[in-house]
C-alpha cells in the first residue's frame, strides 16, 4: 500500500514485517524515531511475539542482540555515530561469531566537534568489521533493503548493516509502498539458525581460537562475503519479481550508456546527483552515475566492468580518511587498477553540509575539463581555514579550533574570555 | 516542481506543517517530500522546514534555496532572519500576523513581488480561538490553500486528521477552514481595491 510517511517509520514498519523476535536498542539521533516506532508496535501488540529490550548503552544493545541471536531469535538493533563506536567491540564479535543480526545505521558524523548531522563517517569506521554494509538511496530502498538484509544475513549466517542517511532520509516524509505481511512472509522464510544455544543439545559458542585456525575463521568470513556478491543480485532479482521494483543489488547504474565520465556515490546524494547528471546530459555531456549499493562486500569486478569503457571517474563521498583522502575512493582505485582512467575524489557533505546541485555542477564542470585535482573538498571555506592557520602561526596559545572557527563565522559559541 | 519553505520557531509545529502539506499533496495523488532543517533545535529558536511537490518522483535532496512559496509562522523572524532569501519573483508569501505588510515594516516586499500573492492572516489568533494554544501551523495551511489554490482545503483537512486525532484534529480543521475563509476575503478585498 502506498503511504506518505517518515523514513524512520517506514523502516520500523519494514522491520516489523520481518517478524523480529528480539529488538534491543539505545536511542541516539537520528536513529531515535526508528526504535520509537518499533517500541510502539511491540507495546500495542501489532508486532508479536517480540521482546523489546531496553538497554543501558549501545554496547549492551549489541551484546543483547548477540545473545538473542545465539539463542535462535531473529534479532534487530539500530544506532548511529558515537553509538556505533561505543558498540564497536561487540560489532566485531557479532560478525566473528557469524550471527545474522540486522542493524540499521542512521548515518551521522562522528565528533569531536560534536555534530548530529549526516555523513558516512560512522559506518565507514566499521568498514572492516566483517558485517555486510548496504546503502539506501531513498526511503523506499531503505524499507526494501531491510527485507533483503534479513534474508541475506540468515542465508549466510552473517550480520548485515543497512545504512541510511540520517535526517536526510530518516526524517524525510515521502511516498513509500509498504508490502503486505503475506508478501513479506513469502519472501523471507522463518529463521533457521546454523548454530543455536539449546539446553537440550548443549554447545558452546565463542571458543578461543589460536594461531592454528584463526586465519581460517577470518578467511571463511571473507569467503561468505564473496558468496554474498552472487547472492545480493539474485535476492534483488527475486525482490523485483515479487514486489515489482528495483532495490538493492550491487550497483545502481544511471545513464551509463556511452558515459565518458562516471560519478560514483553512496546513499541519498545519488538523487541530487541524478538530477544534476540529467541536466548535463541534456547539454550533451556523456556522463553517468554509478551508485554503490553494496559497500561490503565491495563489488570489485562489477565496478571494473562498469567503469572499463569510461575515461574519467569522480568519487563523491561523505567520508574522509584524515591524512589520506577518500575512503570509498581507495576501494574504487583497487577496482580500476591498470585501467587508463583519470580519477579524482570529491569529499562532500561532512557534518551535514548541504550538497547542492549548483555545487555539483561546478565541481563536475572542472572534472570535465580535467582541472579537478586528486582530492577536492566540496564548498570548503578556504578563508576560514587560512585564518585559523594564521592564528596558530601568530600565537602559541591560539585556543580551541572549533570555538575559533565558530566565532570567525559568527555563530554564537562559548567565549574564551 | 513546487518548492515551499516554512519559517517559524521551535515548538510552533513548523516541521509538522511541512509534513501535513506533503500529506495533503499525497492525498491529491502527487509526489511530495517534506523534511526539516536538520539540527538540535530548541523551543523558540528559528526553525525551517521544507516541502517539495511534483507530478513525478522527487530525487533532489538539497535544502530549498529558491522557494516558490514562503510560509512565515512567526512574524518576529521578519527582522531577524532573511526569510525572503531566494524567493522566486512569482512567489507566494503567507505570514501569520493580524497586521498588514505595511504595519510589519516590510513594504519593500510588496514592491518586489506580485501583490495578489502576498497575504497576512491572523493564524495565531485563530488557533488560540479553536485550540486554546498558539499553534498556527494548521490554520496557515488552510490559508495557503486559499492563497494559491495549489492544494485543496479538503486535502489539508484530511492531512490534519491523519496527523492528529479526535477533538485536536477537528479544532485544527476548524482553524484551517477559518483561515481559508479569511484569506479568501482578503483576496477579494484586494481585487475590489484594484478594480476601483
Amino acid at each position: 500500500m502506498l503511504e506518505q510517511i517518515e523514513g524512520s517509520v517506514a523502516v520500523a514498519r519494514a522491520v516489523a514485517l520481518c517478524r523480529p523476535e528480539v529488538i534491543c536498542a539505545y536511542p541516539i539521533s537520528p536513529q531515535t524515531h526508528i526504535v520509537e516506532g518499533l517500541g510502539e508496535l511491540v507495546r500495542s501488540g501489532a508486532l508479536s511475539p517480540c521482546e523489546f529490550i531496553n538497554v543501558e548503552s549501545e554496547f549492551a544493545a549489541m551484546s543483547v542482540a548477540i545473545g538473542a541471536s545465539a539463542a535462535g531469535a531473529r534479532s534487530y538493533t539500530a544506532t548511529a555515530s558515537q553509538g556505533l563506536l561505543f558498540m564497536a567491540e561487540a560489532v566485531y564479535n557479532a560478525s566473528g561469531l557469524g550471527l545474522p543480526i540486522v542493524m540499521t545505521v542512521a548515518n551521522r558524523a562522528i565528533g569531536a566537534p560534536i555534530n548530529i548531522w549526516n555523513d558516512h563517517s560512522d559506518s565507514m569506521s566499521q568498514r572492516d568489521c566483517g558485517w555486510l554494509q548496504l546503502f539506501a538511496e531513498s526511503n523506499q530502498e531503505a524499507l526494501d533493503l531491510h527485507l533483503q538484509a534479513f534474508k541475506l544475513a540468515e542465508e549466510l549466517s552473517m550480520p548485515v548493516m543497512v545504512c541510511m542517511d540520517g535526517f536526510i532520509l530518516t526524517h524525510a516524509y515521502e511516498r513509500v509502498s509498504i508490502p503486505s505481511q503475506a508478501e513479506v512472509d513469502a519472501f523471507l522464510p522463518p529463521y533457521e539458525p546454523r548454530q543455536v544455544l539449546d539446553p537440550n543439545e548443549p554447545v558452546s559458542i565463542g571458543a578461543m581460537v589460536g594461531p592454528e585456525a584463526f586465519m581460517e575463521v577470518r578467511y571463511l568470513a571473507h569467503k561468505k562475503q564473496r558468496m554474498a556478491l552472487e547472492r545480493i543480485p539474485e535476492i534483488a532479482a527475486e525482490f523485483r519479481a515479487r514486489f515489482g521494483r528495483d532495490s538493492g543489488g550491487l550497483l545502481h547504474p544511471y545513464r551509463m550508456e556511452d558515459a565518458e565520465t562516471v560519478v560514483i556515490a553512496l546513499g541519498s546524494v545519488l538523487g541530487t546527483l541524478k538530477d544534476t547528471v540529467d541536466e548535463l546530459r541534456a547539454a550533451g555531456v556523456p556522463i553517468g552515475v554509478l551508485g554503490i549499493a553494496s559497500f561490503r562486500p565491495f563489488p570489485l569486478e562489477a565496478l571494473r566492468a562498469a567503469l572499463s569503457p569510461a575515461k574519467r571517474v569522480v568519487v563523491l563521498e561523505k567520508s574522509f580518511s584524515v591524512g589520506l583522502g577518500g575512503v570509498v575512493s581507495t576501494d574504487v582505485r583497487l577496482a580500476v587498477a591498470g585501467l587508463a582512467l583519470r580519477g579524482s575524489t570529491v569529499v562532500a557533505g561532512l557534518g551535514g553540509r548541504a550538497i547542492t546541485k549548483d555545487s555539483l555542477l561546478c565541481v563536475l564542470a572542472r572534472a570535465l575539463r580535467d582541472e579537478l585535482p586528486d582530492l577536492t573538498f566540496l564548498d570548503l571555506d578556504q578563508g576560514l581555514v587560512d585564518r585559523q592557520l594564521e592564528r596558530e602561526r601568530a600565537v602559541r596559545r591560539s585556543g580551541p579550533i572549533a570555538e575559533n572557527l565558530l566565532r570567525d563565522v559568527g555563530t554564537v559559541a562559548s567565549k574564551v574570555h | 516542481m513546487l518548492q515551499i519553505r516554512i519559517h517559524g520557531r521551535g515548538g510552533q509545529g513548523v516541521v509538522t506543517a511541512a509534513e501535513m502539506l506533503s500529506l495533503a499533496a499525497f492525498e491529491q495523488g502527487r509526489f511530495a517530500q517534506a523534511f526539516p532543517s536538520f539540527g538540535s533545535e530548541r523551543t523558540g529558536a528559528p526553525v525551517v522546514a521544507f516541502c517539495r511537490i511534483d507530478d513525478r518522483e522527487i530525487r533532489l535532496r538539497e535544502p530549498i534555496q529558491a522557494p516558490d512559496v514562503l510560509i512565515i509562522q512567526d512574524p518576529t523572524l521578519l527582522h531577524q532572519v532573511d526569510v525572503f532569501q531566494g524567493l522566486k519573483p512569482e512567489g507566494y508569501v503567507l505570514i501569520n500576523s493580524k497586521r498588514s505588510f505595511d504595519e510589519l515594516g516590510i513594504q519593500d516586499v510588496l514592491r518586489r513581488f506580485r501583490r495578489e500573492r502576498l497575504v497576512t492572516v491572523p493564524a495565531g489568533e485563530i488557533a488560540m480561538k479553536h485550540l486554546r494554544r498558539p499553534l498556527p501551523n494548521a490554520a496557515l495551511l488552510g490559508g495557503f490553500a486559499a492563497l494559491s489554490g495549489l492544494v485543496a482545503l479538503e486535502s489539508v483537512a484530511s492531512a490534519i486528521r491523519h496527523k492528529f486525532k479526535g477533538a485536536v484534529a477537528e479544532a485544527n480543521v476548524t482553524a484551517a477552514r477559518e483561515a481559508f475563509t479569511c484569506v479568501q476575503r482578503e483576496l477579494e478585498e484586494l481585487n475590489h481595491a484594484r478594480a476601483n
